[in-house]
């Protein structure tokens, strides 16, 4: 089993503020115990972060042990390797957030998002390991031609997406493009590309929005409407 | 994306393209709001009307509907 070093550089870590919030005065017994612990100092902090540690390690265990059930990309490796790493990054994000925790959920659940956050990302990025990522669409084009059905089962949806192709040859970006056809069309992880594309989940999934609202914007152009298309199946 | 399409695919691909309608959370607020989001759903309140804009975002954002199911699927085997 790998050792990532908690009780020197994660266990220092910082915190990001000294203050238990007031909010937390409505919060559950349990997460209030947590934080006050936590916040503490010396061995009492220390405990509670290797408490804390253990919990993140038990959460990342859990949803690596659900992807590689579930994913036929995911053969070998050492999970557990990857268990340790998801908690120990989780365990810095959330020392260091931990001002920013508001009490409205418990503060277990509030930390096992940070760790299978962490998880399904590290899953996702060895899933994807030495594999090229496709940012082109090149037998797409066929869906709209090749699934055409009687006019009563889907001529409108045909007629949709043909418009929808047409807009993204035409009316998005080159960026715009490749990061939807790659993300929506090639079923590349948001996390993945954008640790190749070194940017940001969030920064992708914005363009990705943005060249949604110009393919809608599209199709109202041309006179075709989605919301009736969306009614009807 | 050369085998053929399962019936209802053509409408899920247009729906995928061309994303949820109205507006949604980004996925910064979508991970801010994850945690109060799915325990108000296993306390059958009303999740979506006290955190408008995130079921938009998980309809469009399938790493983050990943991380939802995944959190559900976490706190639902706790025991007790």
């Amino acid at each position: 089993m790998a050792s990532h070093g908690l009780t020197t550089s994660v266990q220092r870590a910082p915190m990001s503020s000294p203050v238990i919030p007031a909010a937390l005065a409505s919060s559950d017994r349990e997460s209030r115990v947590w934080l006050e612990r936590l916040h503490a100092s010396g061995s009492e902090r220390d405990a509670a972060v290797t408490e804390l540690h253990a919990l993140l390690l038990r959460t990342a265990r859990f949803e690596i042990a659900r992807r590689y059930a579930t994913s036929a990309h995911l053969r070998g490796g050492d999970t557990d390797d990857l268990a340790q790493q998801s908690a120990d990054d989780a365990l810095v994000a959330i020392l260091g957030k931990l001002g920013n925790f508001r009490g409205v959920s418990r503060f277990t659940t509030w930390a096992y998002k940070f760790a299978l956050f962490e998880a399904a990302a590290n899953v996702r990025k060895r899933a994807w390991q030495r594999r090229e990522i496709p940012l082109t669409a090149e037998t797409w084009p066929l869906f709209a031609d090749e699934h055409r059905r009687t006019p009563e089962e889907g001529a409108e949806t045909t007629e949709l997406l043909a418009a929808v192709q047409q807009g993204i040859e035409q009316d998005l970006s080159t960026h715009q493009r490749e990061v939807l056809v790659a993300i929506v069309l090639n079923d590349v992880p948001i996390d993945v590309l954008a640790e190749r594309l070194n940017t940001t989940r969030g920064a992708l999934y914005k363009t990705v929005h943005d060249a949604r609202q110009k393919l809608r914007a599209a199709l109202t152009a041309r006179g075709l409407s989605l919301e009736d298309q969306r009614s009807s199946t | 994306m050369s085998a053929p399409l399962p019936p209802d695919e053509p409408g899920r691909l247009l729906a995928r393209l061309t994303g949820p309608p109205g507006p949604e959370l980004s996925c910064e607020e979508c991970f801010e709001q994850l945690d109060r989001y799915v325990e108000l759903e296993l306390t059958s309140s009303d999740a979506d009307a006290a955190i408008p804009g995130m079921q938009a975002h998980l309809e469009g954002c399938s790493a983050c509907a990943e991380d939802r199911e995944s959190l559900r699927a976490l706190l639902l085997s706790e025991p007790g």
